[in-house]
C-alpha cells in the first residue's frame, strides 16, 4: 500500500509539479487535477444555468404552483446520502472511480434534455430533478478520490483548493449565460426555455467528454487490490484512529453548522437589507470562497489541514457572533464582514477536509472512505438545520444563533483537545 | 495527448454548433409564432379602463399569436368575441376605477420586474421594482391602494425553495411598504412571527385601510387568513387554511383557495367564506385552482386555469356552490372587471 502510494505520488509530481514551467492554476496541480477541475467548471456552468432558470420556467413557463415546486424540491433531498455510499463502494470495488464519476456527470447532463421532453408533468419534472441530484451525489466521492489519488500527500490541500476554485468559477458563469440567453428571447413567449436546456445539455456533454478524454484513473490497470474491497473493509476504516477522528469531528462540527439559507435570513433580519439584494448574498460567499480556496489550501499543506479546517470553523464562529448580535456591528460593514467570514469558512473547510482525510485512507478504499466522511458531515448538517429552524421558532433568531455560537465553540474546542492530530496514529505523515 | 486534444476540439465544435443552431432555431420559431397565428394584433390604446358603460373583463392574453402576453379586454356580457388587445404587456394585472396595476418584466441581462400603477390612458403614475416574479396583483375598489405578490427565488443549488414577498402602495400618501413581513402579526392575542412566514394574495376593503391576505408558514403548519390594518401596520390571524382571499363587491364574502389534498397535482379547491356566519361553501369547480379569483358580480366568480405551456383559460362559476363551471374566455389569464 505504501509502495503504490509513493509511486502514485512520484508520478503525480513528475507530471504536474514543475514549478516555474507553467504559470496559473495549471502549474499548481497535476494534469489530472486540472482536468477534474475543468470538468467541474464546465459541469457547473451547465447545472447552474438550469438552477437559475428552473423556478421561472416551472412557474411562469409551465404554470406550476409554488406548492408543487416545494414538493419537487423535497423529492430529491433525501435520496442522495445512500447513493453517495453505494457509488463510493462500487467505485472502489471495481477500481472504477472515473467510470462512476463519469456516469454521475452523464446522468446530470442527460436530465437537461429531459426537462423540455417531460413538459408540464409534475412526476416527470420530479424525476428529472431526482436523477440530476442523484448524479451529483454519485460523482462527488469518486471525483474527490481521483483528486486525492492524483496528488502527492503533501500538496493535497492545494489540489483541492484549485479544484474548488475552478468549480466555483463555473457557478458564476452559468447564471450569466442563462440570463444572456433569456434576454435574447422575446419576453412574452414562454417557449424559448428549451434553448436554455439544450445549451445546458451541450455544455454538460462537453464536461463529460473532458472527463472521458483527459482524466485518468490512476490505478485502473492494477487488478490486485491489496485490501479486499467490501462493506466490512469500508467499516473497518473507522478502526483507523485518525480517520475516525476526522469523521467524528466533521459530524460534530456539522451539528453546529447553520445552513446557508439561515445565515442569509439572519443577516437580512439584522440589517433590514433591501429584499432585491437578497439573491445576491450567496454571490458574496462564493466570491470569497473562489478567491481564498487556493491560498488556504496551500496554507493547509504547510501548517496542517486539520488546523485550517478548525480555523475555518473559527471564522464561522466570528460570523455567528456578528449575526447573533454579540458583537455590535450593523449596516453594510456587517454584511461584508459576515459574507467574507462565511466564504473563508467554505474555503478553509470544504476541500481541506477531503485533503486531510484522503491520505488517511488506503487508496483501494479511498472513494468509499471519502463518501463515508461526506455523508457523516452531511447528516450532522441536516440534523442541525432542523434543530436550528425549530429553535429559531421557539427562542427567536438572536438567542438561537447565540446558542449555536456556544455549541460550535464547544465543538471546535472538543476537536482541538480530543481529536488533535499528532497523537499516536497511523499514516497521517503528511499532515503535520 | 495531441489526439485527445483534437478529439476534444471536434466534440466541442459539434456540441457548440448544436447549441448555437438550436438557439437560432428557437429564436426564429418564436418570432414566427409571435408574428403569425390567429390572435388579435395589439393596438396601442385598444383597452379602455374608463369606468362606466358595459362591464368589461381585463386579462392577460395567452392566445398564441401577436397579442401573447399583452393586456386584453372583452365584454363580460359577450366574452366569446370582440377581443381587444393593447400593446401594454403585463404578466399579471388588476383594473379598478380607471386605474391599472400592471406587473411587468423588463429585459436586460437580468430580467427586472416592476409593479406599475397606470391611469386609464396607460400613463405611468408609479413604478416599484419587484424582488422576484410577479404572482398576484390587486387594487382597492377606488384604485387608491395597490398590492402585489412576487415569488423570490434563486438562492443556491441546494436550496431551490420559493418564498414570496407581498408589498402595498398607498397612492394618496405615496407610501410604499415593500414587504408585509415588517408588520406585527397577532394570533389569539399573542405575537405570531415565525421566521419562515410569507404573505400573498391581498384583497382590500372599501375603507382603503383594512385588507385580507394569506400568511403562509410551513413551520407553523400551513396557511392562515389574516386581516390587516395598513395604518397601524398590524395583522391579526383569523382562520387556518385560506389562501388568496378575494372580497366580494358587497363586502360580505371571500372567495379563496383551500388546500384539500396532499396530492401535488391537485391540492386546491375554491371556497366561499361568509364573513358574517364564517360558513364555508365549496364551489362547483373540481379541478385544482391556483389563482386569486375575482368577482364578476356578487353572484359569479371568475378564475384562470392552465391549459398547457404558458397558456390559460378564464372560467366562471356561481358563488353559492351551485351550477357548474363555464368556460368564459379561452387564452386568457388573471381576470379583473371594469364596471
Amino acid at each position: 500500500m505504501y509502495l503504490s502510494e509513493t509511486r502514485a505520488s512520484d508520478k503525480a509530481r513528475s507530471e504536474g509539479e514543475r514549478p516555474g514551467r507553467r504559470r496559473g492554476l495549471r502549474g499548481l496541480v497535476s494534469a489530472n487535477v486540472f482536468a477534474l477541475g475543468m470538468t467541474s467548471l464546465i459541469t457547473d456552468i451547465s447545472s447552474e444555468m438550469v438552477t437559475a432558470v428552473l423556478p421561472v420556467y416551472l412557474v411562469t413557463g409551465l404554470g406550476l404552483s409554488m406548492l408543487q415546486f416545494g414538493f419537487l424540491d423535497g423529492v430529491y433531498s433525501g435520496s442522495t446520502a445512500l447513493l453517495r455510499i453505494v457509488g463510493g463502494y462500487l467505485a472502489d470495488k471495481f477500481t472504477a472511480r472515473k467510470a462512476v464519476a463519469g456516469s454521475g456527470y452523464l446522468m446530470s447532463a442527460v436530465t437537461k434534455l429531459g426537462f423540455p421532453l417531460v413538459g408540464a408533468s409534475v412526476p416527470g419534472i420530479g424525476m428529472m430533478m431526482a436523477v440530476d441530484r442523484a448524479g451529483k451525489g454519485i460523482r462527488t466521492a469518486p471525483r474527490d478520490a481521483l483528486i486525492s489519488l492524483s496528488t502527492p500527500p503533501e500538496s493535497q490541500g492545494r489540489a483541492f483548493g484549485v479544484h474548488r476554485a475552478m468549480d466555483t468559477v463555473g457557478a458564476f458563469i452559468g447564471p450569466v449565460i442563462a440570463f444572456a440567453l433569456m434576454s435574447m428571447m422575446s419576453t412574452s413567449l414562454g417557449t424559448a426555455y428549451d434553448a436554455v436546456f439544450v445549451v445546458s445539455f451541450c455544455i454538460g456533454a462537453i464536461g463529460v467528454v473532458a472527463l472521458a478524454l483527459f482524466v485518468r484513473d490512476p490505478f485502473t490497470r492494477k487488478k490486485t487490490a491489496r485490501v479486499a474491497v467490501s462493506l466490512r473493509a469500508g467499516l473497518g476504516m473507522l478502526g483507523n484512529a485518525a480517520f475516525r477522528r476526522a469523521c467524528i469531528g466533521a459530524c460534530l462540527l456539522g451539528l453546529a453548522t447553520v445552513s446557508d439559507a439561515f445565515i442569509y435570513l439572519a443577516l437580512q433580519n439584522r440589517t433590514d437589507l433591501a429584499i432585491s439584494w437578497f439573491p445576491l448574498l450567496p454571490l458574496g460567499t462564493t466570491g470569497v470562497y473562489l478567491l481564498a480556496a487556493v491560498p488556504l489550501g496551500g496554507l493547509a499543506d504547510r501548517i496542517g489541514r486539520w488546523k485550517i479546517f478548525l480555523a475555518g470553523h473559527a471564522c464561522l464562529i466570528g460570523a455567528y457572533l456578528l449575526i447573533g448580535g454579540v458583537l455590535d456591528l450593523r449596516g453594510t460593514a456587517l454584511i461584508l464582514i459576515v459574507l467574507a467570514l462565511h466564504g473563508l469558512f467554505y474555503a478553509a473547510t470544504d476541500g481541506v477536509l477531503m485533503a486531510h482525510a484522503g491520505p488517511l485512507i488506503p487508496e483501494e478504499l479511498r472513494t468509499s472512505g471519502l463518501s463515508v466522511l461526506q455523508t457523516t458531515q452531511t447528516l450532522g448538517r441536516s440534523v442541525s438545520s432542523v434543530a436550528f429552524g425549530a429553535a429559531w421558532m421557539r427562542w427567536g433568531p438572536e438567542n438561537t444563533i447565540q446558542g449555536f455560537t456556544v455549541a460550535l465553540t464547544a465543538a471546535v474546542l472538543l476537536c482541538m483537545v480530543l481529536l488533535r492530530p499528532g497523537a499516536a496514529h497511523g499514516p497521517e505523515v503528511a499532515d503535520v | 495527448m495531441k489526439n485527445r486534444i483534437i478529439v476534444f476540439a471536434v466534440c466541442v465544435a459539434v456540441l457548440a454548433s448544436v447549441a448555437i443552431g438550436y438557439t437560432v432555431y428557437a429564436l426564429q420559431r418564436d418570432k414566427a409564432r409571435a408574428g403569425g397565428g390567429e390572435g388579435v394584433r395589439p393596438v396601442a390604446g385598444a383597452v379602455d379602463l374608463t369606468p362606466g358603460g358595459s362591464a368589461r373583463l381585463i386579462f392577460r392574453d395567452t392566445a398564441k399569436g401577436p397579442g401573447f402576453g399583452r393586456l386584453a379586454e372583452v365584454r363580460v356580457g359577450s366574452p366569446g368575441g370582440g377581443r381587444k388587445v393593447d400593446t401594454q404587456a403585463c404578466e399579471r394585472s388588476y383594473a379598478a376605477a380607471g386605474r391599472l396595476l400592471c406587473l411587468a418584466g423588463q429585459n436586460g441581462l437580468v430580467v427586472h420586474h416592476y409593479a406599475e400603477l397606470r391611469d386609464s390612458r396607460m400613463k405611468l403614475l408609479k413604478r416599484i421594482q419587484l424582488p422576484g416574479l410577479p404572482s398576484r396583483a390587486r387594487l382597492s375598489a377606488d384604485g387608491r391602494m395597490a398590492a402585489w405578490t412576487a415569488f423570490v427565488y434563486g438562492d443556491s443549488y441546494t436550496s431551490a425553495g420559493f418564498s414570496t414577498r407581498t408589498g402595498i402602495y398607498d397612492s394618496r400618501t405615496d407610501t410604499v411598504v415593500p414587504t408585509l413581513e415588517t408588520f406585527e402579526v397577532r394570533r389569539n392575542g399573542k405575537d405570531f412571527t415565525p421566521p419562515d412566514r410569507n404573505f400573498w394574495g391581498v384583497s382590500f376593503l372599501k375603507d382603503d385601510n383594512t385588507f385580507y391576505a394569506t400568511l403562509g408558514s410551513s413551520s407553523s403548519g400551513g396557511t392562515f387568513l389574516v386581516r390587516g390594518d395598513f395604518a397601524a401596520r398590524t395583522m391579526t390571524v383569523l382562520r387556518e387554511n385560506v389562501e388568496c382571499p378575494s372580497l366580494s363587491p358587497d363586502g360580505t364574502r371571500l372567495v379563496f383557495k383551500k388546500k384539500i389534498s396532499d396530492d401535488p397535482s391537485k391540492p386546491w379547491r375554491l371556497y366561499v367564506l361568509d364573513l358574517a356566519t364564517l360558513r364555508e361553501t365549496a364551489l362547483a369547480e373540481t379541478r385544482s385552482v391556483d389563482d386569486q379569483g375575482d368577482w364578476l358580480d356578487d353572484r359569479t366568480i371568475a378564475y384562470s386555469l392552465p391549459t398547457g405551456s404558458s397558456a390559460f383559460d378564464v372560467w366562471k362559476q356561481p358563488a353559492d356552490g351551485s351550477g357548474r363551471p363555464e368556460l368564459m374566455v379561452s387564452g386568457a389569464y388573471g381576470p379583473s372587471v371594469v364596471r
